[in-house]
């Protein structure tokens, strides 16, 4: 007798589905390892001045504060210049170009920058606003250069989401002698929102986070108070966890990992904003 | 007989397939022309040449005229948005736009089109539902969700809404494919006295339906219009054999 007919098709079935979710529960095991040891040695560190006062003491004590206005600044202000052109683009791209060798190329394109390492925007972004449309180190060319990382993240979700409504939509609205705009704006548009908006909390998200973007572009060292306009530097969490936890002496463990447990709780309640935003969006419109 | 669309020598295509061949129609006047044939024959591709969607699908290309009172709607010089103002629709499937009232769904085509007045769109939302036999119905409850009605209201809303926009001919593509019997009926009593006031084509799989609501039928075939006639002739006394074969179910 064969070794598989010796076990039923339903144990076999129970132990696949075993083996499934013990894998899925490896996926788990990593976030929640990392996010236990950060909150572990982060939270003594957390306090009301800590997240309101400036650093003090060459950044070894008093608060992140400059930090986290920073990097709001930067991810409100990238999420501001990359969202409309971004989903421009995409309604664009897919109700208007036709199938032909430029669209080709631009996909093609929107492809290949989503897979450029993000060090290599933070020097486009240097020699381009920084340096050579004169911007300096500041705001405005930190936000704009983490604006042209996500243009790829959101281009593509856009479009998937509005690949994602039934064809049906758009012929209704033009079958009623809607003009193609009318039809996408009425008909099309508000059913692709929560898809839109998931692509851009994984964009924001992602801005929130990297440093090598704002390295060139905006980021300081230490500055000792908040940035005045758009085109002064500015301090961002990434980059000041990255200047405590290797370039500063002393610092206690406390502060290096409490900073770490504010970007992720920023990040994590920027996406729970987000997902409640879709979920709204979702149940309204639903079809 | 006044004829109001006439077809001459239509070919349409996707990319390189070829899925009508050289249709030649005349559909009169506040008549209804039922089209028949088995899937895939061209039936909802040519209804939907008249109101020029067919061109909306990427890689479709057409050739040939179709005159809406004697005028060549594929002209250079024709704005298809007014042809698809005098030609209405309504699918396959009951398709409300779902965020919407019942009252700004059959308002929906009107709005789209710049009429913001809030008693001519009343007087029109009224007169559309009482048309689409669906007042009496709703009339309580015009602010609720389009997709809170029956599928055979949301299909009568849908008719409602085509008929908002005022047009003279309305195309149906297999109306009451996705309802059951008492709601098809309702559907067919509809178009049965829409059509003192319009001009109908309807796309149908049924023969019985075909049957009860048209007076003229089309028999396509492989994307070749096979037979045209008087619905109970070709009922009773099909011309062509592949007719008859179909409508006596040997096939399709």
């Amino acid at each position: 007798m064969r070794w598989n007919n010796l076990i039923s098709v339903a144990a076999k079935e129970k132990i696949a589905f075993g083996a499934l979710f013990f894998i899925t529960l490896f996926i788990l095991a990593p976030v929640v390892v990392v996010l236990w040891i950060i909150f572990k040695n982060g939270i003594s560190a957390i306090n009301w001045e800590f997240l309101t006062a400036m650093p003090k003491e060459g950044m070894r004590a008093g608060g992140i504060f400059p930090a986290i206005v920073g990097t709001l600044y930067l991810v409100v202000g990238a999420t501001v210049c990359s969202l409309p052109l971004g989903i421009l683009a995409a309604i664009y791209l897919s109700e208007y170009a036709k199938e032909n060798a430029l669209t080709r190329l631009i996909n093609l394109a929107i492809v290949n920058l989503s897979g450029v390492p993000s060090v290599v925007y933070g020097l486009f972004g240097f020699s381009l606003f920084v340096v050579f449309l004169k911007f300096g180190a500041s705001i405005v060319a930190g936000s704009l250069t983490l604006a042209i990382m996500n243009l790829p993240v959101i281009i593509t979700s856009t479009r998937e989401s509005l690949k994602a409504v039934p064809d049906y939509f758009r012929e209704v609205g033009l079958s009623l002698g809607a003009s193609r705009w009318q039809t996408v704006r009425h008909a099309v548009l508000p059913f692709a929102l929560p898809g839109i908006l998931t692509g851009t909390i994984l964009s924001i998200a992602r801005a929130a986070g990297e440093t090598a973007p704002i390295l060139f572009t905006v980021a300081a060292f230490y500055i000792p108070h908040l940035p005045h306009s758009v085109f002064d530097q500015a301090m961002a969490l990434p980059y000041h966890l990255y200047i405590i936890a290797t370039q500063i002496p002393n610092i206690p463990n406390s502060y290096r990992y409490g900073t770490a447990l504010v970007l992720i709780l920023m990040v994590l309640l920027m996406n729970l904003v987000a997902i409640i935003i879709r979920s709204k969006f979702r149940r309204k419109y639903k079809w | 007989m006044n004829e109001q669309v006439n077809v001459i020598d239509l070919n349409a295509y996707f990319g390189h397939i070829h899925v009508l061949k050289g249709i030649n129609i005349a559909i009169e006047q506040k008549q209804v022309t039922a089209i028949i044939g088995p899937s895939g024959c061209g039936k909802s591709t040519f209804i939907r040449c008249i109101n020029r969607l067919h061109e909306v699908v990427p890689s479709a290309r057409l050739s040939g005229e179709v005159f809406l009172d004697g005028k060549n709607i594929y002209a250079p010089d024709v704005d298809p948005i007014e042809i698809r103002h005098r030609v209405g629709m309504v699918f396959q499937r009951p398709n409300p736009f779902p965020v919407l009232s019942i009252y700004d769904n059959v308002a929906a085509g009107l709005k789209l089109n710049g009429v913001r007045k809030r008693g001519q769109l009343d007087g029109i939302v009224e007169e559309s539902l009482k048309m689409a036999a669906l007042w009496d119905e709703v009339k309580d409850k015009l602010g609720a969700s389009g997709v809170s009605l029956s599928g055979g209201q949301q299909q009568r809303l849908c008719i409602a809404r085509a008929l908002a926009v005022k047009p003279e001919i309305i195309l149906f593509d297999e109306p009451c494919s996705a309802l059951d019997p008492i709601s098809t009926g309702k559907i067919e009593e509809l178009i049965f006295r829409l059509k003192q006031d319009y001009t109908i084509i309807i796309v149908t799989h049924n023969m019985q339906q075909a049957a009860r609501v048209s007076d003229r039928a089309a028999f396509f075939l492989l994307g070749e219009l096979i037979e045209f006639d008087r619905t109970e002739m070709m009922f009773e006394a099909p011309a062509d054999k592949r007719t008859e074969d179909y409508i006596t179910g040997r096939f399709g």
